[in-house]
């Protein structure tokens, strides 16, 4: 049979693929309707927190930091409860990471608070003396995206039912009348906050990266 | 023409893939020396303002190596392998040649652009698929046309049963077909929100545990249809070739290439051990990492048989030396990544610099040291000019093994330090360490890590040269060397 295989390239090619393909169905789609059902009391990321969630993938924080309490006493002694597969139901995609140079981050709203971020990411030494995490200081001065963050949320709406309001329209009407909404949540972070330029441009309407990244961090409970 | 007269095979388009393994080759590695560096001496992450920090490079590391690097060196050696196991050269079809020159400018154009909107920060996140949908396209496309140059080569072909490098190559290009596409599945936000925001920007179509398990599917896949199979489709042509010795054994090749074929994807859920997905999947995962084993020492011990009773070519020609080696540490390290997908071992692996130091045994051992040997093959048949120093090679050799031994040692040493401290408790229970006591302790293997990438580097730079010098001003030959490749 192989000799005749390795003469014929098409049923070669076709065997391939056959043999191939058959682990990815038998492993993964049984799980599938399964695995994306949220936990009871789920709610989906807010404009604000989804626009520093891109943050977080922009600057890619995931080469470093991991989303994943696994089921360990000395895990969740250091970082909290263990991950339930419902907790990431409007994660898209999944940031769990494979690499802890730094800590786990999947809980790390229970522990850390917003001037701690501030200070954190401006210099990390100054919080953590022996730390080797670089400092992000040019998400002070760069603008979150937060008109692609709600594009987001009507696209995923639409297409896979995440449960959002109906205020969430595709029309730049509809994004204009939100935009007041997403700016009083990043008062509400910046209120905690010390730089007085952060606070100067939020008051001005425009929202920098570490306020978007830091209602995200606050977001993860 | 006469199916018994000497073929002229047409390597323009080895050529230019040439060119651009070294090229992305050069540049990789700069990064990934450059990043290994950060990890030891933090101030370096402020080089380059926003674009230098550890994170923004480090995708870029890693998709240049992988979609630069690598994917040059196997379309270089397919384009050169392809028409001489197949007995048919691309200068007898002009549309052939049109599609390998388009492939290779698409495939030119699409890394530049990918790698600049890495920079930019546009990235969906998912290891080794951080490329966006603009660029996925172009991915889609350059692999399509790479396909048609395979089954179009095939068509015409005047060899009739297909030789096993092109087996391999054949998988290569159906395997990352379907794992590309399927994990790279995302709605673009733009088209969906009636032309809001960022018209890079998409959202994956699969969330949280569903998405990990395709991830985890494609990124270990990526590794086997990258990393594997088509450097293994090079040593299984080029090996014989620079030693004049026959495959040992047709029926080891065909166990080891079918095992791999369903074997392999079975594995990706270890990725994954101790996550949220269901426990059978990832013991399924854990127990096909085992019999990975199998096909893989297969193939590994069919190629060391093979310089049966010829071990002497070890001392004379230093790309036997290569492709040696680079056998061993493909055994080294398909034996080191089922062990850590044992559940128990990995509890203490996994998100440790073990992973890493595993990746890097089997790339900077395996990968590279295959594409390099089959270069160097290639170079005098494509330029009609010997190596231009053996010395030069031996050298290299030398430097870059010392520098793989030194970067999985200390990343062994690393992985299992860090994983043992953060599971430590005292007599009480409690934890013993804080985070940062896990971090401050790994200082030395971190700079001598970035030390091993400063003498991996320096040997792909004499490597590099040794090509150029090759291309243009080696001495010239009159005729193809048969076996052994001649050298200065």
């Amino acid at each position: 049979m192989f000799h005749w295989l390795e003469k014929n390239p098409f049923f070669f090619s076709v065997g391939v693929f056959v043999v191939i393909a058959f682990a990815g169905l038998i492993e993964i789609l049984p799980n599938f309707a399964e695995a994306s059902r949220p936990v009871v009391g789920l709610k989906p990321y807010t404009v604000l927190e989804l626009a520093g969630k891109e943050v977080y993938k922009k600057d890619a924080c995931i080469a470093c930091h991991s989303q994943l309490i696994r089921p360990f006493k000395s895990e969740t002694d250091r970082y909290g409860q263990v991950s339930l597969s419902g907790e990431y139901a409007y994660d898209r995609p999944f940031l769990w990471g494979s690499k802890r140079t730094g800590p786990d981050l999947h809980r790390v709203g229970n522990y850390r608070t917003t001037d701690w971020h501030e200070n954190h990411m401006w210099d990390p030494k100054s919080v953590v003396p022996q730390s080797i995490m670089p400092a992000y200081k040019h998400q002070f001065t760069n603008l979150a995206d937060i008109e692609t963050a709600y594009a987001e949320a009507v696209t995923v709406k639409n297409v896979f039912a995440t449960p959002y309001g109906d205020e969430f329209q595709g029309t730049r009407a509809a994004w204009e009348a939100h935009k007041p909404a997403v700016i009083a949540e990043a008062k509400t972070i910046t209120a905690d906050m010390k730089n007085q330029d952060v606070k100067d441009a939020v008051e001005a309407g425009n929202i920098p990266e570490i306020v978007a990244l830091i209602a995200y961090m606050n977001r993860l409970k | 023409m006469q199916s018994n007269a000497a073929l002229e095979y047409d390597y323009s388009v080895a050529k230019l893939f040439t060119y651009t393994t070294i090229l992305f080759g050069i540049l990789g590695m700069i990064i990934g020396t450059l990043i290994a560096a950060q990890m030891a001496f933090p101030e370096l992450n402020y080089l380059i303002g926003e674009y230098g920090t550890f994170s923004r490079l480090r995708p870029v590391h890693t998709n240049t190596v992988i979609f630069g690097f690598t994917v040059s060196g196997v379309f270089a050696t397919f384009y050169y392998v392809g028409q001489r196991v197949l007995k048919v050269s691309m200068a007898e079809s002009k549309f052939l040649m049109f599609i390998g020159k388009l492939h290779f400018w698409i495939y030119f154009v699409g890394a530049l652009f990918a790698t600049v909107t890495l920079l930019l920060g546009y990235s969906q996140s998912k290891e080794y698929a951080q490329y966006e949908w603009p660029a996925d396209v172009a991915v889609v496309v350059l692999w399509v046309l790479w396909g048609i140059s395979i089954f179009g080569l095939i068509g015409i072909r005047r060899e009739k049963t297909l030789y096993i490098s092109m087996w391999y190559y054949i998988a290569t290009f159906l395997g990352v077909a379907m794992l590309y596409l399927f994990n790279n599945m995302a709605v673009p936000t733009y088209f969906l929100s009636g032309g809001l925001g960022d018209i890079m920007h998409s959202v994956s179509m699969y969330s949280g545990t569903n998405d990990a398990l395709v991830q985890w599917w494609y990124g270990h896949n990526a590794v086997a249809f990258g990393f594997t199979v088509p450097i293994v489709a090079m040593i299984y042509y080029f090996l014989p070739k620079e030693s004049g010795q026959a495959i040992y054994s047709y029926k080891l090749s065909l166990l080891s290439f079918w095992g791999l074929m369903f074997v392999y994807l079975w594995a990706g859920s270890h990725h994954l051990l101790y996550s949220t997905v269901p426990d059978w999947m990832q013991t399924m995962g854990s127990v096909f990492s085992i019999v990975l084993i199998l096909p893989s020492w297969g193939s590994a011990i069919n190629m060391l048989l093979t310089m049966k009773g010829e071990w002497n070519q070890l001392t004379e020609n230093p790309l036997i030396k290569f492709m040696v080696l680079a056998s061993t540490f493909y055994m080294l390290s398909t034996l080191e990544g089922p062990i850590q997908a044992i559940k128990s071992v990995n509890a203490i692996a996994h998100f440790t610099d073990w992973i890493p130091g595993h990746v890097h045994d089997g790339v900077l051992g395996w990968v590279v040291f295959m594409i390099m040997a089959g270069l160097f093959h290639m170079a005098p048949r494509m330029f009609k000019r010997e190596i231009y120093s053996k010395k030069l090679l031996e050298t290299q050799f030398w430097l870059q093994t010392t520098a793989v031994v030194l970067y999985f040692t200390s990343m062994w040493i690393a992985g299992i330090t860090q994983g043992m401290m953060w599971r430590a408790v005292d007599e009480y229970g409690n934890l013993m360490y804080s985070f940062i006591d896990t971090v401050a302790v790994l200082h030395p293997y971190y700079a001598i890590r970035a030390l091993s990438g400063v003498l991996y580097l320096t040997g792909f730079l004499m490597f590099a040269y040794n090509m150029i010098k090759t291309m243009t001003s080696s001495r010239e030959l009159t005729e193809e060397p048969q076996f052994r490749s001649p050298m200065a």
